[in-house]
């Protein structure tokens, strides 16, 4: 039998070994990537006084403001109409692909590679790949963001439907429905709620994302916040920065709301 | 007194009619129903006022075919060489992990005092509104931003990314801390422990599994962020490479090693990630 102080030496033992991995991992990557923890911690105050001397919208930033607005908005469509897109693409994948509902063994070993393939390859190549091909427009950005959606929403529903509608399914199968039946009256009406936070998630995901395509690709409140940013124009790279962060938070308090209703 | 008779004896009744609803009409269904359709709109809206710049739709996807199949079907190491893009994706994993610790060291310190069930209410909410205004800038800007302080390079990318990380982590643990029962706080109260006491004795252990599998979704996270920083921010690492061969040089055969190299790590990642998770639930 084991003795309590022997285990807690062993428990004590063990935490030592993972601390000691972790913080020799952290060790060894700041000695490779010479980064200087002293320095990288003194940066973090400076970073924020630089900000907020720089980054104070003065009175000429407001006259900013429509254009940012502008671009802002269509920024949070793009998220949108791509999620919902990418959403409508993904359900019906899923529900091919899914263990519960699925086809064969065949076809979802095929949709669970194609999702993972859309869902690891960064979002960079995406949208520099598009880009190549569609030039600078908003289309670009709207098929990046899509891509990438659909990688993340198909594991997502597929995940959904193997955890919530596999006893439903099952009951309705029992009764004798024909299998469209069971997807319509079953397996959709019983996932809608969680698809829709998840679609929800996504949304908040890709305006920030769109950030980020918009850098690469020239479109939207990326390209603007890098135009105000590499011209020096800090006030109103500011000024973009705050209504990023209102619009942000706005779309997550109402997320959060609808899915107190629905769930 | 003696009823009368048709109190006594009970007729049968008719069922009342046969109206079964089929749907309960409840706000959630109400709500449901109504966000899908503005969704629906708005995307309508959207895509019929998408500017397209007169992009030539069979031309486009033509060349976008020619790219693919350059990328994924004669992949080479381009004019970089294998060894620096291997160097390079070093320095990405090496970025993702390092803003990974700190982000779960802090993220915890700050969960702690987050949450509702262990802090007063003032202290939560100032540090849950900060973590809610860092959570939405995105990454990129905060990496843009400490470029300008410390210059370019690893540490504007390893602190850029970090602020993000903390916040995420912040309320993924407060959100576990507060799902714990509080029995087992308040037994520990009660033998009179000190605060730290009963968060290493008691919180620590109970959250193990979910700290863990958060923790590791978020490397995933960032391993896919260090290498957007280092094409928008030059912030060095693998991504900046793919930066230069898909945005200057055009060299879509080192665009498509590069995106195999972190397909691999990904894989890796998510196969390491599933494996602790296990060990962690089994026991």
């Amino acid at each position: 039998m084991q003795s309590s102080a022997k285990y807690l030496t062993r428990k004590g033992w063990y935490q030592t070994a993972i601390i000691a991995i972790i913080g020799g991992t952290y060790i060894l990557g700041s000695w490779v990537l010479n980064f200087d923890n002293l320095s990288g911690l003194m940066a973090v105050p400076r970073a924020f006084g630089w900000l907020g001397i720089n980054f104070q919208p003065t009175a000429k930033s407001v006259e900013y403001l429509p254009k940012i607005w502008q671009k802002l908005m269509q920024t949070v469509l793009l998220a949108i109409s791509s999620t919902v897109v990418a959403a409508i693409i993904s359900i019906f994948v899923a529900l091919i692909g899914s263990k519960v509902t699925g086809i064969n063994g065949f076809v979802q070993l095929i949709v669970r590679g194609i999702a993972s393939f859309f869902r690891n390859i960064p979002l960079v190549a995406w949208s520099m790949i598009l880009l190549f091909s569609f030039k600078q427009s908003d289309f670009t950005g709207f098929l990046a963001l899509l891509l990438m959606s659909i990688g993340f929403l198909i594991r997502a529903f597929m995940e959904i439907i193997e955890d919530e509608a596999s006893e439903t399914m099952l009951a309705l199968k029992a009764t004798g429905a024909s299998y469209f039946q069971v997807i319509f009256q079953a397996v959709l009406p019983q996932i809608l709620p969680s698809v829709l936070s998840w679609i929800l998630y996504m949304i908040e995901n890709n305006v920030r994302d769109a950030t980020l395509v918009g850098i690469l690709t020239g479109t939207g409140i990326g390209f603007i916040f890098d135009l105000y940013y590499k011209s020096f124009r800090f006030d109103a790279a500011g000024m973009t920065v705050l209504s990023i962060i209102i619009v942000v938070i706005g779309l997550e308090l109402i997320s959060n709301q609808i899915r107190k209703v629905i769930l | 007194m003696i009823d009368s008779e048709d109190r006594v004896i009970k007729k049968p009744q008719l069922p009342s009619s046969p109206n079964i609803k089929l749907h309960e009409t409840s706000l959630s269904r109400v709500m449901i129903l109504l966000v899908f359709v503005s969704l629906l709109l708005i995307t309508g809206f959207t895509l019929t006022h998408l500017d397209t710049a007169n992009v030539q739709l069979n031309a486009a996807v033509k060349e976008l075919t020619s790219t693919l199949h350059q990328m994924f079907l004669q992949p080479s190491t381009g004019s970089d060489g294998l060894g620096e893009l291997l160097q390079g994706l070093g320095m990405s994993l090496l970025i993702s992990i390092m803003t990974t610790i700190i982000g779960a060291v802090f993220g915890f310190f700050f969960a702690v005092l987050a949450s509702k069930n262990l802090t007063n209410v003032y202290l939560g909410t100032i540090i849950r509104v900060v973590m809610a205004v860092v959570r939405a800038i995105p990454t990129i800007i905060w990496a843009l931003i400490f470029s300008i302080v410390c210059g370019l390079g690893s540490t504007a990318a390893i602190l850029g990314l970090s602020f993000h990380s903390v916040a995420y982590l912040t309320k993924a643990y407060s959100e576990s801390i507060e799902g714990i029962d509080k029995s087992t706080i308040e037994s520990l109260e009660v033998t009179g422990s000190k605060f730290w006491v009963i968060v290493f004795q008691a919180i620590w252990p109970t959250i193990m599994a979910s700290f863990v599998s958060w923790t590791f979704i978020r490397l995933e996270i960032n391993f896919a962020n260090a290498i957007a920083v280092g094409a928008a921010a030059g912030a060095g690492g693998i991504g900046y490479q793919l930066f230069v061969a898909s945005g200057m040089s055009f060299d879509f055969h080192e665009v498509g090693f590069i995106v195999y190299l972190i397909i691999l790590v990904t894989f890796l990642l998510e196969f390491i990630a599933v494996k602790i998770r296990h060990f962690y639930l089994d026991r």
